[in-house]
């Protein structure tokens, strides 16, 4: 703990220095033992015991299937949802219609259920003895504990992230800008690709970029539906837990160190679209209250 | 493509819907919804109403069930009182002073949004283990973290950081500083101006960040498991009896634990609504 207190807390300057710096000092302290030194054990862990081990451990065909499984998901989970995120934003940003607000609710609904139980929603439709079981099995297609339900828990999991991004900036946009574009002859599609979509892009992506991160990251929810077949339905989560279990720690945090650098990746990124888009800040940084806002107001 | 032509060609005098495409983004969207969220919900739904009361209150109340549904309640609730209080404080140094690292600190408030759970499951673990960085120096003070219901709390701290700092912080950016400057005029003592000007402004939005925090925390399950020790009746979130029972393929156990799980979320997220209509209308719009 110490060496997180003798961080980069700032010299008093002022009369009011001594509040000053004991703040900074618990905030620093709060923030090193909560945040800081986690994220830094996973590299000094992963190359705990050099640099070879953990190249082996990347290299191992499990781990090379997971990153594969992982990347897959990923490349269908994330345009699903950027297509839905789109449509809806146009439709709650450019239209007013009833149930608005209960629409939106709807659509934040997956974050506020646990990881786990969103797995366990697609085993109840899904599974041997769920709704659709038994016709499934009849037509031999494997939907739990096989990369379709990957897919599918991925889905849930990341579905309000581009939809939450893109609504708020859209709304704040307004109208004006397409219907001038078709009151000079453009057709819809036109006024969507030459007018709208330049206006959202940096929104877009900023939506992207977080729902890439959690795909890729997601564990609860795949954990449930995926039967942990290494080499078949082991994403890099479930493979970074299965090392882990077996003992084989430098080899679950090198893997681990991989999705701890897409984490720093994603948020590195994110503080680059910021600086470009100063206005992106406040609109996504409290995205769960703001969408709470939303809804509330009306409801 | 029908539909935007189908919307196009009469313009009445005052047009409701100019712009073309509603019909078709909506049903999309209501789509996608049905199939990906609504219909898979409700089966679960429709699952535990096929249970029966009489085995719905088995399951729940079952020992081991209350005492897995109690840990995570009161778990989260520790964790989102403990992001509460330095949450504000995180916020408030970051809005109110310059120091070194500061916009570097800043961006990593949000790296439990983008650090998978797995990950930050097992560095805790690493860390606060008796031999780990910050286990060791706890051991001798008699703390043990790893493998306690006290690791419970410590992952959902980690898990719950950003939500308090990330409400807080543009309520204090947006604060008229004028008026606490004005107190300190009158003679108003910085303790005094921060509990009678600064909190009562923030409160809305702290409330809103520890009630997000809490609802993370219940659900949570990544970051839990492997530092938990995951001893029934001790230390097994709900969550992961869940996880249990479905492996022993006992899916109405699962399903009854999901649906009071799944209720009291939802009537957290309509506590976090009604708080955020009450700070609506105390600071107006954009105030939160």
């Amino acid at each position: 703990m110490t060496d997180v207190a003798n961080r980069p807390a700032a010299p008093p300057r002022r009369p009011r220095g001594l509040a000053r710096g004991a703040l900074i000092a618990a905030a620093l302290l709060y923030l090193g033992g909560f945040l800081i030194l986690p994220f830094a054990v996973v590299f000094t862990q992963a190359l705990a015991r050099g640099f070879s081990p953990f190249v082996d451990a990347l290299a191992d065909p499990a781990a090379v299937a997971a990153i594969r499984l992982t990347l897959t998901v990923a490349a269908i989970a994330v345009p699903l949802n950027l297509v839905f995120g789109v449509a809806a934003a146009w439709a709650v940003a450019k239209f007013e219609f009833r149930g608005k607000s209960a629409l939106l609710t709807l659509i934040d609904l997956p974050f506020a259920v646990s990881p786990v139980i969103s797995g366990l929603i697609y085993v109840l439709v899904f599974g041997a003895h769920g709704w659709f079981g038994p016709w499934l099995a009849a037509h031999g297609v494997r939907i739990v504990f096989a990369v379709p339900g990957i897919v599918l828990a991925t889905v849930f999991v990341t579905f309000p992230f581009v939809a939450r991004e893109l609504v708020p900036l859209m709304q704040s946009q307004g109208r004006d800008e397409e219907e001038t574009a078709l009151s000079l002859g453009a057709t819809g599609w036109q006024a969507f690709w030459r007018v709208t979509l330049p206006n959202i892009r940096v929104g877009l992506l900023y939506g992207v970029l977080l729902c890439n991160a959690r795909a890729m990251g997601e564990f609860g929810a795949v954990s449930v539906i995926s039967g942990h077949i290494r080499g078949l339905t082991n994403t890099m989560p479930l493979h970074v837990e299965i090392l882990y279990n077996e003992y084989n720690p430098t080899a679950a945090f090198a893997v681990a160190s991989l999705l701890a650098l897409l984490a720093l990746g994603t948020l590195l990124a994110r503080a680059a679209l910021e600086s470009h888009a100063p206005e992106l800040r406040h609109a996504s940084r409290q995205a769960p209250a703001q969408t709470a806002t939303r809804t509330g107001a009306v409801a | 493509m029908s539909t935007t032509a189908r919307s196009l060609p009469f313009p009445t005098r005052r047009p409701r819907r100019v712009l073309p495409g509603f019909g078709l983004t909506l049903g999309y969207t209501l789509l996608y919804l049905s199939l990906v969220v609504l219909v898979p919900l409700t089966a679960t739904l429709v699952k535990t109403a096929e249970l029966g009361w009489g085995e719905f209150w088995t399951v729940v109340g079952a020992p081991r069930t209350r005492a897995a549904l109690a840990l995570s309640f009161s778990a989260a609730a520790l964790a989102a009182l403990i992001n509460g209080v330095a949450g504000f404080v995180v916020a408030w140094v970051l809005t109110r002073y310059e120091f070194p690292g500061r916009r570097l600190i800043d961006a990593l408030v949000d790296l439990p949004f983008a650090l998978p759970t797995a990950v930050a499951g097992i560095a805790l673990t690493a860390l606060y283990a008796p031999h780990g960085w910050l286990g060791r120096l706890l051991a001798p003070l008699g703390v043990t973290i790893a493998y306690t219901r006290a690791g419970v709390v410590v992952a959902l701290i980690f898990v719950g950081l950003p939500f308090v700092v990330r409400t807080v912080q543009p309520v204090l950016e947006e604060l008229d500083r004028e008026v606490e400057q004005a107190a300190a005029t009158l003679g108003a003592a910085r303790a005094r101006i921060v509990a009678r000007i600064v909190l009562p402004s923030v409160w809305p939005a702290l409330l809103t960040g520890f009630a997000l925090a809490f609802a993370r925390g219940i659900g949570e399950y990544g970051s839990v498991i492997f530092i938990a020790g995951n001893m029934p009746m001790v230390s097994e979130i709900a969550p992961l009896l869940i996880v249990t029972r479905l492996e022993q393929y006992e899916y109405p156990a699962a399903t009854a634990i999901a649906i009071v799980m799944l209720s009291i979320s939802f009537f957290v997220l309509l506590g976090i609504n009604a708080l955020q209509g009450w700070s609506q209308r105390r600071l107006g719009p954009g105030g939160a």
